[in-house]
């Protein structure tokens, strides 16, 4: 074939978040499955309003009448559209965009996510309650990943499927560092007796499940592992593929593929950004990093991806907002 | 063909099934059908009516699940609806398609004639053939078009020739569609679907193919760019996820390979046209628009319009861009203008028209107003510059009431009307709740037509789901049905 086909800076946009909302449903099942799974007895509103806690949802939760508790963190996710981090406000955003790309994605692709679409706008509230909520939350995330599995085998190999990527990594990125926050802010209470050893243990299982690594960390982690080994996974494992540091070197490579395949000179601040944040992640001991403040930490590399989204934005977006952008 | 049964209609599929005085598009007897049309009878008869029901659910099912939709906007709320689909195909034999094709393609070469003279030196009005300002006071008339030239004379490159049968099987045209006429998208679908559904009805026919089109619009799309650029860029120029027709512009910008932009992805500097694309700005040469003239370009038509292009008529009047179709063609499809289409033929080719016009009468004239008061009852009256079936008054089944809100409408307003001869358009079975049943069709040929005219075999057939209605506007609740043309015998 000739000619290298253009693509239009809207269909760019447009591809980027689709991925990225998408990357928010699969990460909000997998947050719900967990926290329903690793409920603390006598604390179950805690443990549910920490969901809230994580997307820095509180102002809005507050504003939409919803008061802590399970049923209301439930409802808040799985079906207020009018919460725009909830399941259907990002599933209705991401066939919202992929409508707007029909002309570029694949039939299939288009026909999978109208159906995931149509189906999960119907979500009964009896779905969300007991051995029903964890069901709900795999047809959750196997939706998600059956769009990833029809993207991966059926969309055309250009520019767009790095766009695509983008969106995708950063928005997993992203959730990885909230994750991080949220969890290790609640779990790292001083050590107690066996006991207690062991149920923090537990509730670090249920943080490495939630970023489908606690097969994984199996396989890696010392015997008498402690929390700064699995935020070490999180971080900055090579084969965990929801660490941050894997998401921004894949970043890196889509990065430049751009530039150097399609000739895209905007990339320049992207790339610094993402090999800046590499270097943060990477250029010390995670144990360093804990010390000088883990918390504040991840607020940097938030704000970094933030950065890194918007020099994206700026540079190939027809309409890009950076003040809109979460 | 070698399966040969008895006449369907012994069979209980087609038993109820009574087209009555009416012209049926499968058990009329015709000549030149190869055997098909009792093949065909023969093999629904043989899937019968349960598996046919299940099917045509499947069917629907798979639209929806496709998104193959329109949108319908009633009190605010937009529906996105499937155009229903009857899945007992219309057939048309390769005699009768020939004389559609040659009938068209006369049609769309007059259509283009009178445009182009109309926009230059205006012989047809000094010879008064049709009244001057019934074309040049026309509300879709102009005047930023005069004395442009097109490139090989093709105003109407994309048209679609609204075509019914009387009660003889006589095809006569009902309207032309020489704006952005719609459906193409449905003949392709349609026919899709009837691969995947019914694979055992369609087994040996030979039929003429429809999945051509896209790359023959193409073609005609990059024969029609500026003169002088290799390889030029076509886009379709859509007005974007809310239009009710997105779903064919998704399909035509697929089919032909170019993107879908929207007015907001395209810029004008120095008189030329771009795009906006992740590596900047990049030429575009032709544009395929799906919107009307109006919101082309606020600039110069409305300035309220943000579907449009700033600048847009001014790069294409100097030539380097080119419009698909283009700007003032509304005036050649104008149901006033409908009306002298024979003598428009006649006119421009010295030829008769090969498709005759349904009788029409303009109510602009004093004899077509009185005729048309003294048989309101009997005939059809259209507004003029209307589409979609709206605004349109069926004497024959009208009511009182109605009838005499078209008499003041006639009398405050005639030249805003035409009134047609109420045709008895022809059936076709069509499944429904009470089984096989009659239901009234048209069919809309599409004509692209760059440096010569190719129609795309078949067309739109479009079946009015309810019993007895005559209008199959999807707007209206029509369906469609998959069309058939038969290929001709070899040798």
């Amino acid at each position: 074939m000739a000619r290298e086909p253009v693509m239009l800076a809207r269909y760019a946009e447009g591809l980027f978040w689709m991925a990225r909302y998408l990357e928010r449903v699969e990460n909000m099942a997998r947050l719900i499955d967990v926290t329903q799974g690793f409920e603390s007895p006598g604390r179950e509103a805690e443990s549910w309003y920490a969901l809230v806690q994580i997307n820095a949802d509180e102002e809005n939760f507050a504003r939409l009448g919803h008061t802590p508790g399970a049923e209301a963190v439930k409802a808040f996710y799985l079906a207020d559209a009018a919460n725009p981090t909830s399941i259907p406000a990002s599933l209705e955003a991401a066939r919202y965009n992929a409508s707007t790309l029909r002309p570029l994605i694949s039939t299939e692709m288009w026909r999978q996510l109208n159906m995931f679409h149509r189906a999960m706008s119907a979500i009964a509230p009896e779905e969300m309650q007991g051995d029903r909520l964890s069901r709900l939350c795999t047809r959750v995330k196997e939706g998600v990943q059956t769009h990833t599995g029809i993207t991966e085998g059926t969309f055309f190999r250009d520019q767009g499927w790095l766009f695509y990527r983008l969106g995708r990594l950063i928005e997993r990125a992203d959730q990885t560092t909230r994750l991080l926050d949220i969890r290790y802010h609640l779990l790292t209470a001083p050590n107690g007796g066996e006991d207690r050893r062991v149920a923090e243990l537990e509730r670090w299982g249920g943080v490495l499940r939630a970023a489908a690594g606690y097969h994984g960390f199996r396989r890696v982690a010392p015997p008498g592992f402690a929390p700064a080994d699995v935020v070490a996974f999180l971080l900055v494992d090579r084969g965990s593929p929801r660490s941050v540091a894997l998401c921004v070197s894949e970043m890196e490579a889509c990065l430049g593929e751009l530039r150097a395949r399609y000739g895209l000179r905007g990339t320049v601040d992207a790339l610094e950004l993402a090999e800046e944040l590499r270097a943060a992640l990477t250029g010390r001991p995670v144990s360093r990093i804990i010390e000088g403040g883990l918390r504040a930490f991840l607020d940097a590399v938030q704000q970094n991806l933030n950065a890194l989204a918007a020099a994206i934005g700026t540079a190939f977006f027809r309409d890009w907002r950076p003040n809109a952008a979460s | 063909m070698a399966e040969r049964k008895p006449a369907a209609e012994a069979t209980p599929l087609f038993a109820g099934y009574a087209p009555g005085p009416y012209f049926c598009e499968l058990t009329a007897p015709r000549e030149g059908d190869g055997g098909a049309l009792g093949v065909v009878r023969a093999r629904l008869a043989a899937i019968g009516i349960e598996a046919l029901r299940a099917r045509a659910a499947a069917a629907e099912g798979d639209l929806i699940d496709l998104g193959v939709t329109f949108t319908v906007y009633s009190d605010a709320a937009a529906i996105d609806r499937i155009l229903p689909f009857d899945c007992i195909p219309r057939i048309i034999t390769a005699g009768e398609w020939d004389r559609i094709e040659r009938g068209v393609k006369q049609r769309v070469a007059a259509l283009n004639l009178f445009l182009h003279d109309i926009y230059h030196e205006r012989k047809i009005l000094a010879d008064g053939v049709l009244p001057r300002d019934l074309v040049l006071g026309n509300a879709n008339y102009r005047p930023e078009m005069e004395h442009f030239p097109v490139r090989f004379g093709t105003y109407v490159h994309i048209c679609g020739t609204d075509i019914v049968r009387g009660r003889d099987g006589d095809f006569m045209v009902l309207e032309d569609n020489a704006r952005t006429p719609s459906g193409v998208s449905y003949v392709v679908e349609n026919r899709h679907l009837m691969n995947r559904t019914f694979p055992d009805l369609m087994a040996g026919m030979k039929l003429r193919p429809v999945d051509d089109y896209g790359r023959r619009l193409h073609a005609a799309m990059a024969e029609i760019a500026p003169a002088g650029v290799d390889d030029p860029q076509v886009v379709l120029l859509s007005p974007g996820i809310y239009n009710s027709a997105y779903f064919e512009h998704v399909f035509l910008a697929r089919e032909m390979g170019v993107p879908l932009v929207e007015g907001a992805d395209l810029a004008v500097e120095q008189d030329h046209v771009w795009m906006r694309t992740t590596a900047g700005l990049r030429p575009v040469h032709t544009i395929y628009r799906r919107i009307g003239d109006d919101f082309l370009d606020p600039t110069v038509f409305r300035p309220e319009s943000l579907l449009g292009v700033p600048g847009l008529i001014g790069a294409w009047r100097r030539g380097n861009v080119t419009l698909a179709n283009a700007v003032g063609t509304g005036v050649a499809d104008d149901k006033a203008v409908y009306a002298y289409m024979p003598r428009i033929i006649r006119y421009y080719l010295g030829e008769e028209a090969i498709l005759a016009n349904v009788p029409t009468h303009t109510c602009r004239e004093r004899g077509g107003l009185d005729y048309t008061l003294a048989h309101l009852a009997q005939l059809v009256v259209k507004p003029v510059g209307e589409s979609g079936g709206y605004g349109i008054t069926i004497g024959p089944r009208a009511s009182r009431a109605e009838l005499e809100r078209a008499r003041a409408a006639l009398l405050a307003e005639p030249a805003k009307w035409i009134s047609q001869e109420v045709i008895d358009l022809s059936v076709a079975p069509t499944l429904t709740e009470s089984g096989v049943r009659p239901r009234h069709l048209d069919l809309r040929p599409f004509a692209v037509t760059g440096r010569e005219s190719w129609v795309l075999p078949g067309g739109l057939s479009r079946v009015a789901m309810k019993e007895g209605s005559l209008i199959v506007n999807s707007s209206q609740g029509g369906g469609s049905k998959d069309t058939w043309v038969l290929a001709a015998e070899a040798g």
